[in-house]
């Protein structure tokens, strides 16, 4: 036991003290936080319009001429010009466009607009508000409301998403549990084929260079390769860990720097709130275990195999199938039915869970499922490791021979 | 110290060992010989606890062998090597560590080891930044550092250029002075006359030989003997109490003969019969070199 603390402690601290890893660490919560600016200014910018435009209206119902204002950078002008006139200036000018109504202009597709480039969607979007809100006042006025009452109930409305669970009413965003969702299993599916190479990575090492008979005199293969495994482990929690701590500050800094009403990236923030973090951080750090003790432990078989990482690819491809299948599958099934049958069947098969059940764990997933998924995972990196460990122990003392899969299958049967 | 009794040990279709018993006593130096692919690793990897015997027992001073041996023997591979990227001074004192040594310990121990072989300045480097014949040294001191009672050497002075190959010999010696075991694998047969004490040689699996080196040499003795003279040359007649076996001339009147001493008779015989006839300069017993046994017994059982 106390070996196998040794080599931990070697594995990680090599690790820990590399460049690369530092590096890492401040990297992602950099991104965070430039990513951060970079919505927030888009965010500001993507409500305004930016260039001068006018918008020349022909009104021939009579109900909107004049009532259109004027808001920044969209200035409305009435005239009387032919049509055809006003489409030849157009279409000569920038940013000056022709809007033309007629008089039966609740018909579908009657009013046109004309412009010489496709028109933004702000100035379209702003030209339909105005005209309906104007088109609405004048029914209602016809009808002998007071506009003084119109103003009042004037109101400005946008939907807020109240999710009823028997823990009460529980605010949530769509957007915000897609969004951790997607980030949790593309987090666990990138860290899982890091970490797990870097096993690959440091058995080959050992092999390749021969240090590993030395060692292997001294403990036995198994503690070798577990501390191998559960020392980068620890790596990727530590790393884990400092990005949360990073990005929590990064995302107050930001949140710092803007003022105002919640947009990009702080509103993005509100809606986060809104997730429960706890559970979903705890089944994170679950899936990233196991998901990653079961594949290391194969990667770190693979390994023991081959004498090269060039030699590594036939092992590999069938090893990363399962994953990568879930990962690409993930944006497309999960979403539009995160608690569909493929789903839910992804998220039980231990090779596929990791990426799953991270992706469906946002927007809830029964206790039993997590139950059963969980157990099974526990299993299955069990098994995993067992297996493993007995093709590595024959495998890393196997020098200048080509493996084969029938050759794994014989090793695994050797006796000590 | 070391009992090796009946190991059998089989891979797929290729048996590796087939009922090889060795014994190795305390305070010897015991050369482990056989052409590539015999078993001697296979062998001396069982003896490491690296791999286990399909069926056979190894005793260690009397106990059977066991996980708690392990930190009494230091191994030095064949196939060897070091993590390249990282410091030596770490590297030797966790590989010490792994077999038990305290890093107090381990420490004082090293700095010893490292004033000894000309190595302080090392400390600090990196494994890749070292030369082969350095990363030997390195390599060497890492085997004995926890201060072994048996220290097992697969093929030791393969990679060494000749100075180092001497230093690391010196070293193997004195460390056998001091009461340490050694067992070392070879196929290069000069060193086993110089080192060994006893040797066993391994053939296709099985041991095909094995005793103290002086006991296997007079055992291959065959009553032969090389006699220079001075004088007219001998003529010989069938009397004498040898066989002619080869005859050479030099111009200085000076004559070597080759004989076979015919049965019972011994070497003071043939002195008899020639000091009356020429001049003796020189009576030398034939004694077979390792490398001829070893060549002979190999052919003998292929």
């Amino acid at each position: 036991m106390d070996k196998i603390l040794l080599i931990i402690k070697r594995e990680y601290i090599t690790r820990v003290r590399k460049r690369s890893f530092i590096v890492m660490i401040f990297l992602l919560p950099l991104l965070i936080l430039v990513m951060g600016v970079i919505i927030g200014l888009v965010a500001n910018s993507s409500n305004k319009i930016e260039d001068q435009n006018t918008v020349v209206v022909v009104d021939n119902s009579g109900v909107f001429a004049g009532k259109f204002h004027n808001i920044p950078n969209l200035t409305f002008q009435n005239s009387t010009s032919s049509v055809s006139d006003l489409k030849a200036k157009a279409k000569k000018t920038d940013f000056l466009s022709a809007l033309v109504i007629p008089a039966d202009f609740t018909r579908k597709d009657a009013v046109q607009f004309y412009s010489k480039d496709k028109p933004s969607t702000i100035v379209t979007g702003e030209i339909e508000k105005q005209m309906n809100d104007i088109a609405r006042a004048n029914e209602l006025i016809k009808h002998h409301i007071d506009t003084a009452v119109l103003s009042a109930i004037k109101s400005n409305i946008s939907l807020k998403t109240i999710e009823i669970t028997d823990l009460g009413e529980q605010q949530t965003s769509l957007g915000a549990m897609i969004g951790v969702g997607i980030a949790c299993s593309i987090l666990i599916y990138m860290s899982v084929f890091i970490y797990g190479a870097q096993v690959m990575r440091g058995v080959i090492e050992e092999k390749t260079s021969r240090i590993v008979e030395v060692v292997i005199s001294s403990v036995k293969p198994f503690q070798l390769m577990m501390g191998k495994v559960i020392g980068v482990g620890l790596v990727g929690l530590t790393q884990f860990a400092a990005w949360i701590v990073l990005s929590y500050l990064a995302t107050k800094i930001t949140g710092s720097v803007q003022h105002g009403p919640p947009t990009g990236i702080m509103g993005a923030l509100a809606a986060l709130q809104t997730i429960p973090f706890g559970p979903v951080l705890g089944v994170f750090i679950f899936y990233f275990l196991t998901g990653y003790l079961l594949y290391s432990a194969l990667f770190a078989a693979v390994g023991s195999a081959v004498d090269s990482e060039t030699e590594t690819q036939q092992f590999m491809f069938p090893i990363t199938l399962p994953l990568l299948f879930t990962y690409i599958l993930s944006v497309s099934i999960l979403f539009q039915a995160p608690n569909g049958s493929l789903a839910v069947w992804l998220s039980m098969i231990p090779l596929t869970a990791p990426v799953a059940m991270v992706l469906r764990m946002p927007f809830g997933v029964p206790g039993w499922q997590l139950g059963i998924s969980m157990t099974l995972m526990v299993l299955t990196f069990i098994f995993a490791i067992y297996v493993a460990a007995r093709i590595y122990r024959v495998g890393i003392l196997m020098y200048g021979k080509k493996a084969s899969y029938k050759e794994l299958v014989k090793w695994f049967f050797y006796k000590e | 110290m070391l009992s090796i009794r009946n190991i059998v040990k089989q891979y797929a279709a290729h048996r590796a060992l087939d009922d090889v018993s060795i014994e190795v006593k305390s305070g010897q130096v015991f050369g482990l010989l056989g052409p590539n692919g015999a078993g001697k690793t296979s062998l001396i990897r069982i003896i490491n606890q690296i791999t286990a015997p399909d069926s056979g027992e190894i005793y260690f001073d009397g106990e059977k062998l066991n996980q708690s041996h392990i930190g009494r023997i230091g191994y030095l591979p064949e196939e060897r090597g070091l993590y390249k990227k990282m410091e030596i001074g770490e590297q030797m004192i966790y590989l010490a560590r792994l077999k038990g040594l305290s890093r107090d310990e381990a420490t004082r121990r090293l700095k010893v080891w490292f004033e000894k072989l000309d190595m302080t300045s090392w400390w600090k480097k990196k494994i890749e930044e070292l030369s082969k014949g350095m990363q030997q040294k390195a390599q060497f001191v890492a085997t004995v550092l926890h201060e072994p009672d048996l220290i097992i050497l697969d093929e030791p002075f393969s990679g060494f250029d000749p100075v180092n190959a001497e230093i690391i010999k010196d070293e193997i010696l004195e460390l056998n002075k001091n009461g340490a075991t050694i067992l070392f694998s070879t196929h290069r047969m000069e060193s086993v006359e110089e080192l060994c004490d006893s040797i066993a040689l391994i053939n296709k699996s099985h041991k095909i030989l094995d005793g103290t080196v002086k006991g296997i040499k007079n055992s291959y003795k065959n009553s032969t003997y090389f006699v220079e003279y001075i004088g007219s040359p001998l003529i010989f007649n069938g009397n004498e109490p040898f066989d002619l076996l080869e005859e050479k001339s030099s111009e200085d009147d000076s004559h070597v003969i080759k004989i076979k001493l015919k049965e019972r008779s011994t070497s003071n015989d043939v002195l008899q019969y020639i000091i009356p006839k020429v001049q003796v300069n020189m009576l030398q017993e034939v004694v077979p070199s390792m490398n001829e046994i070893f060549i002979e017994k190999v052919n003998q059982i292929s």
